[in-house]
């Protein structure tokens, strides 16, 4: 294969707790491709959300090194890092963190406000972008007359906006029932069957059959690195 | 452009909690309508004054005469000054322009069935040169109509239109208390003295006139007068002016070294200015009382920012998640701090013109006067205070980590 879209090596994450050290990632190797469905699994305090963390540009590896489309992030001052949030990653978050009291337009050309975008094309872009995810006819409702699912589809929309490399995707099921749930990875399989680069990170094994690929960490230790023979595919069952 | 959508932004944002956005622009805007006001009402005294100044005819002295002193105790008798003081004056004080004098009185004036209560003043034809005083209508006194103490009038303003309305009232014939006078002028009007007295509620007859008819003749100052206003010429030194009338004054009442005088000189423009530097001190002082509330009112500003910061931690952390650097983060808050403290300022105006349109309307105080200026300052002055009180909570919330505000319970 080529070169990696993320390249990690030796990760380690240190917090302190008061006066104790913590390893919340104790050295991390890792190659994730262009085009891939990445599960990342784990319980609580495996160090699954610090991974996620550190591939989403959100915080820096205290040790090793982390490569993202070639560009090695620890060197990367704040701006920077903000500049490779805007433009090649596309977040989702369990809870949606949509802006409230603002309509799934404006939330969706949220991240155009900080890029250099000409606003002539923001509406456009989004107008796309709601589309690409069916809520074409909903644009101008706000996050409380969306439903779960609805919601779920903005914050992906929004991802979208600016073409990212890689989504990155936090339970994004997480607040959802299970049909909704469906009908979301659902619409991550479809992005990824147009190419784009997803990391999931879940607790849920089911979710993760959906992936094409599955990590599991462990005590801040990548256990498991396995490729799903079985992909679930959520379009078959039953959604609509 | 970006700053429209980082008003929109902030707009959106203080429109989530409207009575907690109104109750901080509270301090704000009362600070500022305060400011305001007060400075609008040190203009209006100001304005007042230079009004009555002018209208007293530039550089005037009253002269009066005083309660003799005998053996230390004030006596009931005053002093009369005189005609002869005024021509004295005026002859040889440099710099004066004009010592007029003036013998006031008052009474009942009667045109067909019509009556009037007034004030009847004695005067020559100087007293309008000392007050800058021109006749609107008809002429000035003749010398022999003052010499021999003809029976006419020169009307004030005032009186022309209580009596006369909208006939002609030269060459009529107007009853002064207990004789008839032929009304030969009528003055221009002058409006209200520092007194708040209608200056045009007045009528002039020669001194000789007034004196024979209504005041009566002191046996043993014939020619006395109630005052003497004494105009100096533009630009001469006053204080010298009013020296070298007291020394003459005291030499012709012969008034030994040392003793008190018997009369009293008083410059009347420097007692309106002094008084109205007294009004503008005062003002000043409230302006600066009121533009402390400013500053309560920015702490106010800072305090709901702070809360805002705390409160909106998961949306900082999102809007950083998407791509919003530090400083973009710093520039929302900032902004928001501003509008706030803004709309506070505009508010506190649009508050500022109503008061001092309703006080102007039922004419309370000196009435007040915005200035654009103070408009622009004050408004300028409260978005300095959002840029000021917003700073630290804006510094706060663009330093916080991602993820910290992204998890942020």
């Amino acid at each position: 294969m080529s070169e990696p879209l993320l390249r990690v090596r030796q990760a380690k994450k240190v917090y302190t707790m008061g006066d104790e050290l913590v390893w919340a990632l104790k050295g991390v190797d890792l190659d994730i491709y262009q085009g891939e469905f990445v599960a990342i699994m784990g319980s609580s305090g495996s160090g699954k959300s610090t991974m996620m963390n550190l591939l989403g540009c959100l915080d820096i590896a205290s040790e090793g090194s982390i490569a993202f489309a070639g560009q090695e992030l620890s060197t990367l001052s704040k701006n920077e890092l903000a500049s490779v949030r805007n433009q090649r990653i596309g977040f989702v978050f369990q809870q949606f963190n949509l802006l409230p009291r603002t309509s799934a337009l404006d939330n969706v050309t949220l991240p155009l406000l900080y890029s250099n975008v000409p606003e002539a094309d923001w509406i456009s872009r989004a107008k796309q972008c709601l589309e690409s995810v069916g809520l074409g006819s909903r644009m101008d409702h706000h996050p409380g007359q969306l439903s779960g699912g609805q919601q779920q589809r903005v914050a992906i929309a929004r991802a979208l906006i600016n073409d990212p490399l890689m989504i990155l995707a936090d339970e994004p099921t997480g607040a959802l029932d299970t049909h909704t749930g469906l009908e979301v990875m659902a619409l991550f399989q479809q992005l990824n069957q147009q190419g784009k680069t997803i990391v999931l990170v879940t607790h849920e094994p089911e979710i993760a059959e959906f992936a094409s690929r599955k990590l599991t960490f462990r005590d801040g230790e990548l256990i498991s690195d396995e490729r799903n023979q079985h992909i679930r595919q959520a379009a078959d069952e039953g959604v609509a | 452009m970006k700053i429209v959508i980082l008003l929109k932004t902030a707009i959106t944002a203080l429109r989530v909690n409207v009575l907690r956005s109104c109750l901080t622009m509270l301090g704000i805007i009362i600070g500022v309508a305060a400011v305001i006001i007060m400075v609008a009402m040190g203009a209006g005294a100001q304005q007042k004054v230079d009004e009555q100044i002018k209208s007293l005819g530039g550089n005037v002295f009253f002269v009066t005469g005083a309660f003799r002193q005998s053996g230390g105790a004030r006596s009931n008798s005053v002093v009369k000054i005189n005609e002869d003081d005024a021509n004295l004056i005026e002859k040889q004080v440099p710099g004066v322009e004009a010592a007029a004098p003036y013998l006031s009185a008052s009474g009942q004036v009667i045109y067909g069935n019509l009556n009037w209560s007034t004030e009847i003043d004695g005067i020559d034809n100087r007293y309008f040169v000392v007050r800058d005083w021109g006749i609107a209508n008809g002429r000035e006194f003749t010398p022999a109509e003052i010499s021999r103490g003809s029976k006419v009038v020169i009307i004030g303003e005032r009186v022309r239109s209580e009596l006369f309305g909208a006939s002609d009232p030269i060459g009529q014939t107007l009853r002064v208390t207990n004789f008839n006078a032929i009304v030969i002028g009528v003055l221009n009007e002058k409006g209200q003295d520092a007194r708040g007295e209608d200056q045009d509620d007045v009528i002039f007859l020669p001194i000789k006139t007034v004196r024979n008819k209504i005041t009566g003749v002191n046996a043993t100052n014939p020619k006395s007068v109630s005052f003497i206003q004494v105009s100096a010429y533009d630009g001469e030194d006053m204080d010298y002016i009013e020296d070298e009338m007291s020394l003459l004054l005291r030499q012709r009442m012969r008034i030994p070294v040392g003793a008190d005088d018997l009369f009293r000189i008083r410059n009347v423009s420097e007692m309106i200015a002094t008084r109205a530097e007294t009004i503008q001190v005062f003002n000043t002082l409230l302006a600066w009382v009121a533009s402390v509330s400013l500053v309560v009112g920015g702490i106010g500003i800072m305090n709901i920012m702070l809360v805002s910061v705390t409160e909106r931690t998961r949306e900082i952390g999102l809007r950083m998640a998407v791509g919003a650097k530090p400083s973009d983060i710093l520039y929302q808050f900032l902004i928001e701090s501003i509008v706030l403290c803004g709309l506070g300022g505009f508010i506190g105006v649009m508050i500022a013109y109503g008061f001092v349109f309703i006080g102007n309307q039922y004419g309370i105080g000196a009435g007040g006067i915005i200035e654009t200026r103070v408009v622009l300052l004050s408004l300028g002055f409260s978005g300095l205070i959002g840029v000021f009180f917003g700073y630290y909570p804006a510094l706060k919330a663009s330093r916080l980590a991602p993820i910290d505000a992204l998890r942020y319970e």
